[in-house]
């Protein structure tokens, strides 16, 4: 079914769709209008869930953890401060192998305060575990979070999926609304190997020592190190798992076939550009100026940026001419995240293309298609000097 | 071909006893039930169990007459000083051992 | 009204493996032994960091006999929510959900996500054993700690500030039920669990629980330096019911009587030595007014 709603409503309707059991909830900008929406779900009864308005975004990840080792599918959503607020949760969330799903609604962080958009706040959760997977639009944000359900359960660790705020969270765009049937043959329920069960019990993520030790029925048991080796080895294998409930989904709904990298214009191309979110739709309109002008460039939009698809992104970019990285986040004192990934990606090769850094849009500093159009001309032109130092792209005053 | 088997390997304790080992090496003094004092002994009937109640360890049997499981007392002394017949004494580990050897 | 527990009718099932990692003479040991025999096998516990953890074991070996949930150390009251909501979509709505946390996992870092789960009125029990200090990271000062003791992080003027009031605290979130207890005290502390888990809505029972190297005492003495605390009238065994206020038992029975001059209490334990004489009298005073004032 077609409709027009907002990002967030698209997020939202996404959750109903995926039958979440229980939802912790607290506002943040510009996530807010996604909680709002869940609970009008739950209290009119489209959604049987239950709807727990906590005290701080710490405690909606205690929830869900919570209710997740419990045995029921669990949900939340924030933005920004509040991500960051709750990290500590976001470690737990992994290394006890739950498969909570969690939107984020892109944000820049404080100090000082910012609401408007960047990806500041999910990529300072990079290093976490969680896996991330980045929406560009309204049908690919209600579309990954019930594929995020599945690749949760699937591998038994959390995703969080993100979108831009503002640009995406509170816009309008037409969509196709799946069938709650066909959602439902593509996401099985929940059904844990290990839950809190009086009929079973067991003492989960106790102090758990630098040694292996032998259990109560003799068998030798992992030490802490075994125990996150095995949660990266799990991590990896997602990818390929991802890929295979991507192509499911396309069988099912006629949609999807992008699990990592959407390229536009890419095949031909001698210089890509490579960003996250809207911005690489809105790099579309710059590629086709170049394209006019006889450039042959592309645009890639990274999809899913944790487990990172290092081998997926060497295919596509390998033999270009130069790639030019464009970030709204910053490994501060370093280099753009995003950038430094794809380097050591491209490492291996033997034709390493040139690679250009650009941040921008922090604090939602406004990104017109002019200084797009200006910026990547510019690297198109001088492909050849490469530079580790990100150059910025829309400030305005010097210090 | 994906992975299926995921997630091989979470903490994830079950219940049993001796975490801590044999606690019972923790002990410096030993209770030692005098049965011609004991409550429940003397009278033959479910009396008392003060002993039992509040054993921190749940190394006290609530029989008669109760047992004390040695190999996870830790020595408190609980036993002893909740008792009011003065029916536990706490003895040094170290010469009972002896004793025994 | 229930029936009162004797040591004759206690369940003699157990719900903790011996040979476990707790202290000695531990207070934590008898009132958590207690607790889970009046929660019995539907249980399902939260433990954030704290001397239960250690108590409960190290993975692989769990020395509960009940599920347990390990949570971050401020999360406690969130966490229960948590399993609460879980068991309500599951529709298994007579499992007990019961957190257990220590005084500093409950006054300081964990009272937001206790007084949040508080007011949303969560059909949870919070039990919280009362050491005074955290004692599982090295006997460092909390919210709890008595004024004047000493402790590693207070370690010779003696704690400045007076005692936390917790239980006023979560009583004026209006639950339903509140009450203190006492390891010297089990089978009260086995009645007042017990009554918990009839009751719908959030209950909050905050026990006085000695330890004998944190508070400095011999581990024979645990139960006497429990009573004396009590019978001193320092620490009241009390219910508040849908508000309304009645002393328990011993403390009950104080009503009207003679108590024990503190300094009884103080003596047992190293950790008040740096007491004045003046502070003591002060203390004295305080306990005096409030006693005067339950009497009226």
């Amino acid at each position: 079914m077609h409709i027009i709603e907002s990002g967030n409503v698209a997020a939202a309707t996404g959750v109903m769709l995926s039958r979440a059991q229980v939802i912790a909830a607290y506002p943040i900008t510009p996530q807010t209008p996604l909680t709002e929406k869940l609970s009008e779900f739950v209290e009119s009864g489209q959604l049987g869930a239950q709807y727990i308005p906590v005290e701080s975004e710490h405690s909606a990840m205690a929830v869900c953890i919570a209710a997740s080792t419990a045995g029921t599918r669990a949900f939340t959503a924030t933005s920004a401060n509040g991500l960051l607020y709750m990290n500590e949760q976001l470690h737990w969330a992994v290394g006890a192998r739950l498969p909570i799903v969690m939107c984020v609604a892109n944000r820049g962080i404080g100090a000082p305060w910012t609401v408007w958009n960047d990806h500041q706040d999910s990529m300072a959760q990079r290093d976490v575990g969680w896996i991330q997977l980045y929406a560009n639009d309204h049908q690919q944000i209600i579309d990954t979070v019930i594929k995020a359900f599945r690749l949760a359960q699937t591998v038994s660790i959390p995703v969080m999926v993100c979108y831009d705020g503002y640009l995406l969270s509170h816009t309008y765009m037409p969509f196709d609304r799946p069938e709650q049937s066909e959602v439902d043959r593509f996401l099985p329920a929940f059904a844990p190997k290990h839950f809190l069960d009086p009929q079973n019990p067991g003492n989960f993520n106790t102090v758990t020592l630098p040694d292996v030790r032998q259990g109560v029925d003799g068998v030798m048991e992992p030490g802490y190190i075994e125990i996150r080796h095995n949660l990266h080895q799990d991590l990896r294998a997602a990818l390929e798992s991802y890929e295979e409930i991507d192509r499911d989904f396309v069988k099912h709904f006629g949609r999807g076939g992008t699990p990592f990298v959407e390229e536009y214009r890419c095949d031909d191309a001698r210089f890509v550009a490579v960003a996250i979110g809207s911005l690489s739709y809105q790099l579309r309109d710059v590629i086709d100026i170049m394209r006019e002008d006889g450039i042959a460039i592309g645009v890639m939009g990274v999809q899913m940026y944790r487990p990172f698809p290092d081998q997926a992104i060497a295919r596509a970019l390998s033999g270009k001419e130069c790639v030019v990285v464009l970030e709204k986040a910053l490994s501060y004192g370093n280099q753009g995240p995003l950038y430094g990934d794809i380097k050591s990606a491209l490492y291996r090769l033997a034709d390493r293309p040139v690679l250009h850094n650009y941040i921008l849009g922090l604090g939602g500093r406004e990104i017109k298609t002019q200084q797009l159009l200006d910026a990547l001309s510019e690297s198109c032109s001088e492909p050849k000097a490469i530079e580790d130092t990100p150059r910025w792209i829309g400030l305005k005053l010097q210090e | 071909m994906a992975k299926k088997d995921y997630c091989k390997m979470i903490s994830r304790s079950k219940p049993g006893p001796g975490d801590g080992g044999n606690t019972g090496s923790w002990r410096v003094m030993r209770p030692i039930i005098n049965l011609d004092k004991c409550i429940p002994v003397k009278t033959g009937k479910i009396a008392c169990f003060n002993c039992w109640l509040y054993c921190p360890d749940c190394v006290v049997t609530k029989t008669i007459p109760p047992t004390i499981d040695l190999s996870f007392c830790k020595g408190c002394g609980i036993c002893a000083e909740e008792c009011p017949a003065d029916a536990i004494e706490m003895v040094d580990e170290a010469s009972q051992t002896e004793k025994e050897k | 009204m229930a029936e009162k527990t004797t040591i004759l009718n206690l369940t003699e099932e157990e719900f903790v493996h011996p040979g476990n990692r707790a202290c000695s003479g531990c207070g934590l040991s008898i009132v958590y032994r207690m607790g889970l025999k009046a929660l019995g096998k539907n249980t399902i516990l939260v433990v954030p960091p704290s001397c239960l953890t250690v108590l409960q074991g190290l993975y692989p070996v769990a020395s509960t006999k009940l599920p347990c949930v390990n949570v971050t150390f401020a999360s406690t009251g969130a966490a229960a929510t948590g399993v609460r909501a879980a068991m309500k979509a599951l529709g298994k709505e007579d499992v007990n959900v019961v957190a257990w946390a220590g005084d500093g996992g409950t006054s300081d870092i964990g009272i937001q996500a206790l007084s949040g789960a508080c007011e949303r009125g969560e059909e949870i029990i919070y039990i919280c054993y009362d050491n005074e200090a955290y004692m599982n990271t090295g006997v460092q000062r909390s919210g709890t700690t008595p004024q004047g003791v000493l402790t590693t992080t207070t370690p010779i003027k003696g704690k400045l500030q007076v005692k936390k009031d917790v239980p006023a605290i979560i009583a004026a979130h209006g639950i339903p039920y509140v009450a203190t207890a006492s390891a010297a005290f089990p089978l009260d502390l086995y009645d007042k669990v017990k009554k918990a888990t009839t009751i719908s809505g959030p209950k909050y029972i905050h026990v006085h629980t000695p330890c004998p190297p944190g508070w400095a005492f011999e581990s024979r003495y645990t139960i006497k330096v429990g009573k004396l605390a009590v019978e001193t009238g320092l620490f009241d065994l009390y219910e508040i019911e849908n508000g309304t206020f009645r002393l328990t038992g011993p403390s009950q029975r104080l009503l009207g009587k003679e108590r024990r001059p503190v300094t009884d209490y103080f003596a047992t334990q190293g950790r008040f030595k740096s007491l004045s004489a003046e502070a003591v009298q002060k203390i004295q005073q305080q306990v005096d007014a409030k006693w005067a004032a339950y009497q009226s």
